[in-house]
């Protein structure tokens, strides 16, 4: 009997016998197709074009599992490859481990090997090292997903809080909130019907363009969780300087800002999967911003403030629309929705 | 747009001179409070011009004994809390709905999905968190109805509806109250309409203007009530113009009366107020989950230093409170305006300069 | 209080509707608005429609309705 046959997964796939043995087989090497994971050995034998690396690691719990715009299979790629990108180095290749929930659909983890190694193949990083474990009902919520990835440095890119100085500018590649606000509106709970679509999208090809062809970035981050207000907040705190950012300059979709309103979110804490930061000289903010523009992932590309001289202490501060000024604080953690 | 702000400055500016004194504007809505700090209004506006944040924050004015009540039911398996999400964060004596991660304590963004979870789980019995002044009002009262005419009678609400008015009295009775004028809060005043502010005009001789939450109906509300301080003329007059009428929604208003009736209650901070809750008629007590499981909200012991009944009256800005950014934070909220995302202090800390205040 | 947000009845049976605000459409209540029709823009709180919203104020009032007008009309810095 082939694991064909068998349309949910059972304890025993993860079981290390005959059924995991068909499952890696039969349904995950023909997916992820390539010639270091066919062998199948404990550990992936790499001949790495530099000895400096970039490793990086992420685990993917994301509900729902499919979404517009993407799966959790998409995600979990585009996810470590984004962190190698953004931290100077050409991502090179993937680890891809599975936690599974016995009885979880054969075929929706079809759906979700197919997307990952789509993702994986699209931007030329094979995935070269997996595991599967099953666990029993209740164990696990469907499925739980880890990626970790090895990348190259960039040659002469040093990317650091430290680089960071008065006067740098700060640039976004496009509009923020809406992966958050994609996923939201298809919880159970929350349910409403939303033309927004997840921005899940590996930026390494950009951002590696970039960083080979212009100098001048100090710093650059991937705002996922907590979203653009989270991530400035922690350049504040680890780089000492204050960052002045204006509201009208930041890439908003009417559409994730009407989803935010309508839940009561503030749209600077909501996720983004495709989405960079990065802080980069004076005089090399128009360029960069040039490059972005002309590429695919970076057409809503806008510098939305610059590293300013601190008051009393480090902060995040907003010029509004109308002319007024706020602080934008580190978000709690989990937006809850608001009728007040 | 910017010329309408450019406009409404100026002529706040030309008042400002004119009295030569501190103007103090209470917004009594929490959505205003914190449309205020979000847009950073109260940097742009002129020195003289104080804003006062008053206590219609529902969160705020929720007693620490009412949360206390949804705990001790959320204990019970047999009941499923069904709560706006601004509640889950408040806190009660002893922990908050968040912190006690109960499975059976459900947000719902309606109450009709309340009822749903009624109708769901047959089993269970479900407490509706009512909470909300006169815009929410009428969202309990439908699915009250609702729940009477289908006999779903597993379906129980934890009334803390309030009134937006008698409060607003209740501030101008205080003996050291500052208030020259409100700003009136935009959408209760679409259920109530402007009109039902004309008794505070003339009893009090003080501006009424509703306004919106965009930044610029705030400002322009802000603009028409300097205007009417200059001439000495304190009238109702409405801004929002987009949804609020004198007579509001009669239908709300009608299906408010069949359910609930005026009833006292306690505010924190300014004690016991006539008429200022909203409580179900007899004909629908069997939905009042006070009655069916017979429990009283305690009014809690307000915690010694914490000044929140004073902030809610406008008598004092958060930095006065000894334990404003110290002891009392948005992660370890002592009194309830720390805690609501609308409440003062939190709006103070989140939006405001660390080290200064707002002006 | 409260958040309270101008969304289009795109849906309507008796007082049961769906209504679209830039895109997201989720269900609302009429009850409280019986005389809202079909194409109606109402202003929707806690999942009930409380009161219909004249479309040219609205356009002064909310910025958002405001600049998708702006949007449609000219070149702008989003591309979609």
């Amino acid at each position: 009997m082939t694991t064909n046959a068998v349309d949910k997964i059972l304890l025993a796939h993860g079981g290390g016998g005959r059924l995991t043995d068909q499952l890696i087989r039969h349904n995950i090497l023909p997916k992820l197709k390539n010639d270091i994971l066919a062998e199948l050995a404990d550990a992936a034998k790499l001949e790495l074009s530099s000895s400096s690396v970039c490793f990086s690691t992420d685990s993917y719990v994301v509900k729902p599992l499919f979404f517009n715009g993407g799966d959790i299979g998409k995600l979990a790629v585009c996810g470590t490859i984004n962190d190698l990108a953004v931290a100077g180095a050409k991502p090179a290749v993937l680890g891809l481990a599975l936690i599974i929930e016995e009885g979880f659909e054969f075929r929706l983890l079809e759906k979700i090997l197919e997307s990952a190694a789509d993702t994986a193949k699209q931007n030329n990083v094979p995935i070269v090292a997996g595991d599967t474990k099953v666990v029993e009902t209740g164990a696990a919520d469907k499925i739980f997903i880890n990626t970790a990835g090895v990348g190259t440095r960039l040659p002469g890119v040093d990317l650091g809080f430290d680089k960071i100085a008065l006067g740098d500018k700060l640039i976004i590649n496009g509009t923020i909130g809406d992966h958050g606000m994609a996923i939201i509106c298809q919880r159970e709970d929350i349910k409403f019907q939303s033309d927004l679509e997840s921005d899940c999208a590996a930026v390494a090809e950009l951002v590696c363009k970039i960083l080979e062809s212009i100098a001048g970035v100090k710093f650059m981050r991937d705002p996922t969780r907590g979203g653009l207000a989270a991530t400035l907040n922690e350049i504040v705190i680890a780089s000492g300087h204050s960052i002045e950012i204006t509201e009208a300059d930041i890439p908003v979709k009417p559409t994730a800002q009407a989803a935010a309103d309508v839940l009561g979110f503030d749209i600077l804490n909501v996720a983004n999967e495709g989405k960079f930061v990065a802080v980069v000289s004076p005089e090399s903010a128009e360029n960069i911003l040039s490059l972005c523009r002309n590429h695919p992932l970076g057409k809503d590309a806008q510098i939305i403030g610059s590293v300013v001289r601190t008051a009393d202490a480090p902060v995040v501060e907003l010029i509004t629309r109308i002319g007024g000024r706020r602080i934008v604080q580190m978000p709690y953690g989990h937006e809850l929705p608001r009728i007040c | 747009m910017l010329e309408q702000i450019y406009k409404a400055h100026a002529l706040m500016d030309e008042v400002c001179k004119a009295l030569g004194r501190q103007i103090n504007i209470m917004e009594v809505c929490g959505t205003h409070t914190v449309a205020i700090f979000r847009n950073g209004i109260k940097g742009t506006l002129p020195p003289k011009i104080k804003m006062l944040s008053g206590p219609g924050c529902p969160v705020c004015v929720t007693d620490a004994g009412y949360i206390d009540v949804a705990l001790k039911l959320a204990d019970d398996k047999s009941v499923i809390i069904a709560t706006y999400g601004d509640m889950m964060r408040v806190p009660g004596t002893n922990g908050s709905l968040e912190r006690k991660h109960s499975k059976n304590v459900k947000v719902v963004l309606s109450s009709t999905d309340a009822l749903q979870l009624a109708q769901d789980n047959p089993g269970k019995t479900v407490v509706f968190l009512a909470v909300g002044f006169e815009t929410t009002t009428p969202a309990t009262a439908v699915v009250v109805r609702q729940a009477a005419e289908l006999g779903i009678d597993n379906f129980t609400v934890l009334a803390a509806h309030k009134r937006i008015l008698p409060a607003m009295k209740a501030l101008l009775c205080e003996k050291n109250h500052k208030i020259d004028a409100f700003l009136c809060p935009g959408h209760v005043s679409v259920i109530i309409g402007s009109d039902a502010y004309v008794p505070i005009v003339r009893e009090f001789a003080r501006p009424c203007v509703v306004a919106g939450f965009e930044p610029l109906q705030i400002i322009e509300g802000l603009g028409e009530i300097c205007r009417q301080l200059a001439k000495q003329e304190p009238e109702v007059k409405s801004v929002y113009n987009a949804v609020v009428t004198p007579q509001g929604n009669a239908t709300a208003q009608q299906i408010i009366n069949q359910c609930f009736e005026a009833a006292d209650s306690y505010w924190r901070g300014l004690g016991k107020i006539n008429n200022s809750a909203f409580r179900l008629k007899n004909q629908y007590a069997r939905f009042d989950a006070f009655k069916r499981f017979g429990l009283e909200e305690k009014g809690a012991e307000d915690v010694t230093g914490c000044r929140c009944g004073e902030i809610l009256c406008g008598l004092i800005d958060p930095p006065q409170c000894a334990m404003f950014g110290k002891t009392c934070t948005p992660d370890t909220p002592v009194g309830p305006c720390m805690v609501s995302s609308e409440g003062t202090c939190a709006a103070w800390f989140k939006y405001a300069r660390k080290g200064k205040t707002a002006q | 209080m409260c958040l309270a947000i101008p969304a289009r009845i795109i849906e309507l049976t008796d007082d049961k509707a769906v209504v679209d605000a830039m895109g997201n459409r989720f269900k609302a209540r009429t009850t409280l608005l019986p005389e809202a029709k079909l194409g109606d823009l109402v202003l929707v709180h806690a999942g009930f429609a409380i009161g219909l919203v004249d479309e040219e104020e609205a356009k002064e009032t909310w910025q958002l309705l405001a600049e998708i007008d702006a949007f449609w009309d000219t070149p702008n810095k989003l591309s979609g």
